[in-house]
């Protein structure tokens, strides 16, 4: 049997416990349901930003990670599928949020699934999803499923409206596009660097440096 | 192995006393630390090249050929040479002058340095900053080798007839060392010419360097230069000592918790388990240093970073006479101990000139020694 795919969620609520990571937590069974259904098997982590906050700070400021956000920077990458999901601060994802993804090498997500989901006080705010976390994801090139979830305060208690899909619904058809989408890509994506201080391993032959410049 | 001290010569506050040396006190302290460093009996000592406040070295060959002059032994580097925004031409005409000056006493370290108005600055383009490293040094390596010497390159003016001058003392180029934080190119580059790698090791954890030594170690194999033992690696180290570690960590602390790099970070604890920072002892500071072995291999060079983020000159000062008396004599036997005969000694102008003649010598003419 094929090794299980690997699905992580990383979340950037703040609270414990935190509506963000509940909403992570349901988008990871929502995937996992769905892929159940093709018989491929799935393990889960989740990745509380709450918890490295500090870290993420440190790295900013010296340039490499320590021992804990080295840890969970691996882990993203070596991922198959991310699920990513942020709290709505001041019209856009938390700062939290961006500085996680600041860290990691601009080409550690390249082509990597991903589920992009927020929170926040009212329904007002939904779009940051398409104008701040979905260029984010594009700009780092990873695959972003085309369902975007957003769950505002009081949608936790609401039923569908009319014409308006209720959570579930959203949270469902989100899951099965990411599992869409991992089930039909090769299972653990070439390892990529992860962040500044891991591009060690590739070398271009020096004479191929000297021929690009005109000098072979 | 080789032991000396590498200098950023960033003027900073002294965060104890709130005092700012002038740019003048903190270039004659940079002298006086380096006579120190002859005084102590290190081997090198190599100064940054920067062109921006708050660094005062922007002209490292004055400085240089001035220690020169009032030393008799030590190694005049650099820590490094920009070879990126500096002109190739310039950089061949400077230091060599530099190495007749110091009787041979000199090599350097080739850098693309991280700031970015730097480059345009000097007319040049970071985003061109591996392809500014390789081509200008393709053009140094051969102004210090050919005597006449074409050029057409993509950053600079073509070269019909030129040479060179003054020529390399008794025609053995300056030894170069290429330093990065983080190319992999720049370990190859090294490695294809045969050249010394320098590991700077001070930010930044130490199994990143570990992996660009082993590449540089790999491709010096690679291209016939030796064994990836045999490779001439440098290393740094950033060190602050008392006679006992409490002491040398209360008074660091200040200095630490507002340097100028990591400063408002990481604790100094957090900081000393992460990188080779060792705040302690001089048995401290021995044992950390021998590690490096463990990681790196046998190694040819090893510098320390002393003389930053404010601390006054004479403590400095207090630090090297105290690495020379417990830590210097220490660290050679050992390493020494440790060396197999078949690694070499760090990179000498005698000991270039003794390979260049050994090689020149017809091969029936060497005596038989098996």
């Amino acid at each position: 049997m094929a090794a299980p795919l690997k699905l992580v969620v990383v979340s950037a609520g703040l609270g414990k416990p935190s509506s963000t990571r509940l909403l992570g937590d349901r988008l990871a069974e929502a995937t996992r349901r769905s892929l159940d259904e093709r018989e491929v098997a799935v393990e889960a982590h989740t990745i509380e930003l709450r918890d490295l906050a500090v870290d993420i700070a440190h790295n900013l400021v010296t340039g490499f990670p320590p021992p804990g956000l080295r840890a969970a920077i691996d882990t993203v990458v070596s991922a198959d599928a991310l699920i990513v999901v942020s709290p709505i601060f001041s019209a856009s994802y938390s700062g939290l949020f961006k500085s996680f993804f600041d860290v990691l090498d601009n080409t550690a997500l390249i082509g990597k699934p991903v589920l992009i989901a927020a929170t926040g006080g009212t329904a007002r705010h939904s779009l940051a999803l398409e104008h701040a976390l979905r260029p984010l994801f594009a700009y780092l090139r990873a695959t972003v499923v085309p369902t975007s979830v957003y769950v505002a305060t009081d949608e936790w208690g609401a039923a569908a409206g009319e014409g308006v899909e209720g959570v579930g619904t959203r949270i469902a058809r989100a899951g099965g596009e990411l599992a869409d989408l991992v089930a039909g890509s090769p299972p653990h994506p070439v390892t990529r660097p992860s962040s500044a201080t891991d591009t060690v391993d590739e070398v271009v032959p020096f004479a191929e440096q000297l021929a690009a410049l005109g000098r072979g | 192995m080789q032991f000396g001290i590498f200098t950023v010569g960033d003027v900073t506050v002294d965060p104890t006393t709130g005092r700012e040396p002038t740019e003048h006190e903190r270039i004659k302290a940079m002298v006086a630390i380096a006579l120190k460093a002859e005084e102590i009996g290190m081997d090198v000592f190599a100064t940054g090249e920067h062109h921006n406040p708050p660094f005062v070295p922007s002209s490292p060959t004055t400085m240089l050929g001035y220690i020169a002059a009032r030393t008799e032994r030590i190694i005049l580097s650099t820590s490094t040479t920009l070879i990126t925004t500096n002109d190739p031409v310039k950089i061949a005409e400077d230091y060599a002058m530099l190495q007749h000056l110091a009787d041979g006493r000199v090599d350097l370290m080739m850098g693309r340095g991280n700031t970015g108005p730097v480059y345009p600055w000097f007319g040049q383009d970071i985003r061109q900053g591996i392809p500014l490293a390789i081509e200008n040094y393709a053009l140094l390596h051969e102004l210090w080798r050919k005597e006449v010497v074409d050029w057409e390159g993509r950053f600079r003016t073509p070269l019909q007839s030129f040479t060179s001058t003054p020529r390399p003392l008794d025609g053995v180029p300056p030894f170069v060392w290429h330093g990065s934080i983080r190319s992999p190119e720049i370990a190859e580059q090294a490695a294809y010419y045969g050249d010394g790698f320098f590991a700077n090791n001070i930010f930044w954890p130490r199994d990143h360097f570990v992996r660009l030594i082993n590449l540089y170690r790999d491709r010096f194999e690679h291209y016939g230069h030796g064994t990836r033992e045999q490779a001439i690696v440098g290393v740094g180290g950033q060190i602050f000592m008392r006679r006992n570690s409490q002491e040398a960590v209360r008074e660091f602390r200040p200095y630490f918790d507002n340097a100028p790099v990591y400063g408002h970070g990481p604790s100094l604890e957090e900081f000393t388990d992460q990188t080779p920072l060792t705040v302690g002892s001089p048995q401290e500071v021995i044992d950390k240093t021998l590690t490096f072995r463990d990681s790196f291999g046998d190694y040819q060079r090893q510098l320390f970073l002393m003389d930053h983020a404010g601390l006054p000159l004479k403590t400095v000062l207090e630090q090297l006479d105290l690495f020379g008396e417990e830590v210097l004599p220490v660290l050679r036997a050992e390493f020494a101990a440790r060396r197999p005969a078949e690694v070499p000694d760090g990179p000498t102008h005698a000991a270039l000139v003794a390979r260049r003649d050994a090689a020149a010598v017809p091969a029936d003419a060497v005596p038989q020694t098996s």
